[in-house]
């Protein structure tokens, strides 16, 4: 994982968070972390189609090239994503928010970031990234007295391949179905091998954030149910770019919410191979 | 295998589905609207600013930053479709580098090779010189970048018979999940 750690024994200012931001996004889009570089690495070493074992050469080869040189891995730099956790002893006298959406303002201009963010309708695009609840920010109030910033830019042809279900309390076992059912119309779409963020339960929109959140973890710790999910998955054979092969995901991650009695909403959040996110810690 | 351009429909016959190229020498970039301008040219009769015949086309909306380019990955080949089938009756052979596949008949006068999707870094290194530019005033993802590339690391997915990988893995997979819904 890319963490930043900036402990001040001064107040934290407005310019510290817009900094970070700035830091965060220029890391994310320049650097993998390393548990999506050896989940990728383990792919390319146990993949044996040679059409699927060159896509991962290639993108091997275009991760260690993007960071060497400081460029975008993708000319895609995804849509702006950010995740926040306040303590609840952190002492602030500006607006948070304010200073993370300078912080996206300030990146596309510097890293620079391609202006991906336009009006739904008229499609008119504003050219900093910034409108109306853009960039996404999301803020949870914990214990302590840090203050931790996660930024995650998503690129479009994921997000436009995933896909939310409201399923029936004794559908459980149907969920499997369902993620094996979103990746197979997704194909070679989302640029495989994907990362799966799988939400399961709380509401509507509650249970797509969990979808979303699940892709902030670790990706190569994973459970037995989501192991059991992932080798489904991955019997599809659509392979690297749905060229073939043994590797369509790389990880399937899932978050559960407490839900209504009658509920079972169910989230799939697409993620393509490159997983960018990173992570500060401010106190 | 290598393929340099000008290509040539007997030297096309070479390349097979499945197999890795590398390509060198110039390649010109062309999405949606530069592909829209060069089949309005080629409708009056008039000549186009650079040679069409024989070259390989890649669909890529670069990054160019004072004359170097920085990103230039693939971009999804399907939009390009209807045009490519018109483009056709205009050229003896050509090269397509894109990512995705495309579904329509090159009439035994054209090969697509895959790219891998978001690989925009990687492609900037084997990209060794901004030759030329064309049409910028559709803006700098679409218009006409001549490039000289080394060793660019491509895959047939297209060959000159229509074989197509993508059509290939696409059978394979319905059956699979066929098989799988039985199971789970």
């Amino acid at each position: 994982m890319l963490i930043f750690k900036l402990y001040k024994n001064e107040l934290m200012e407005y310019e510290d968070v817009v900094r970070t931001v700035v830091d965060l996004f220029k890391r994310a889009e320049t650097e993998l972390g390393e548990d999506v570089i050896k989940a990728l690495k383990f792919a390319y070493e146990n993949e044996e189609n040679e059409v699927a074992k060159m896509n991962l050469k290639n993108i091997l080869e275009n991760i260690e090239y993007a960071k060497l040189n400081k460029i975008p891995i993708c000319q895609d730099t995804g849509l702006p994503i950010i995740f926040v956790e306040i303590g609840k002893d952190v002492c602030l006298d500006f607006d948070l928010r304010s200073a993370i959406i300078e912080g996206v303002r300030r990146a596309t201009k510097e890293v620079p970031l391609r202006p991906n963010a336009v009006h739904p309708i008229t499609r008119e695009n504003p050219g900093d990234n910034v409108g109306k609840e853009m960039p996404y920010i999301s803020i949870d109030i914990v214990e302590g007295d840090e203050l931790k910033i996660a930024v995650m830019p998503k690129g479009g042809g994921g997000e436009n391949c995933s896909a939310l279900k409201m399923m029936l309390p004794h559908d459980i076992d149907k969920i499997k179905r369902f993620v094996v059912e979103v990746v197979k119309n997704a194909m070679g779409k989302p640029c495989p091998p994907i990362f799966i963020g799988l939400g399961i339960g709380s509401t509507f929109d509650g249970c797509a954030k969990l979808a979303k959140k699940a892709l902030l973890r670790d990706v190569t710790e994973m459970n037995e149910f989501e192991m059991d999910i992932l080798e489904a998955v991955n019997d599809l054979g659509i392979g690297p770019m749905g060229m073939g092969g043994k590797f369509t995901a790389l990880a399937v991650l899932s978050e559960v919410g407490y839900t209504h009695t009658s509920s079972l909403p169910v989230a799939v959040n697409i993620q393509c191979w490159a997983n960018r996110r990173a992570f500060a810690v401010l106190r | 295998m290598e393929l340099k351009s000008p290509v040539r429909r007997e030297d096309l016959k070479r390349f097979k589905a499945g197999e890795i190229v590398y390509v060198s020498g110039e390649i010109i970039t062309a999405r949606d609207s530069a592909h829209k301008r060069i089949l309005e040219y080629l409708r009056k009769g008039m000549d186009l600013p650079f040679e069409l015949d024989g070259s390989i086309i890649y669909h890529c909306g670069p990054l160019v930053e004072e004359g170097k380019v920085i990103a230039a990955g693939p971009t999804t080949s399907a939009r390009m479709n209807d045009h490519t089938k018109e483009l056709l009756n205009y050229v003896e052979s050509i090269a397509i580098i894109g990512k995705g596949g495309m579904n329509i008949d090159f009439k035994g006068k054209a090969i697509y090779l895959a790219y891998t999707g978001g690989c925009g870094a990687l492609a900037s290194k084997s990209i060794k010189k901004v030759k030329d530019v064309h049409w910028l005033d559709l803006g700098m993802p679409e218009a006409v970048w001549v490039l000289e590339v080394e060793r660019f690391p491509c895959i047939v997915a297209i060959d000159i018979k229509g074989n197509n990988i993508y059509n290939e893995v696409k059978k394979k997979v319905e059956e699979n999940y066929r098989r799988l819904m039985e199971k789970i």
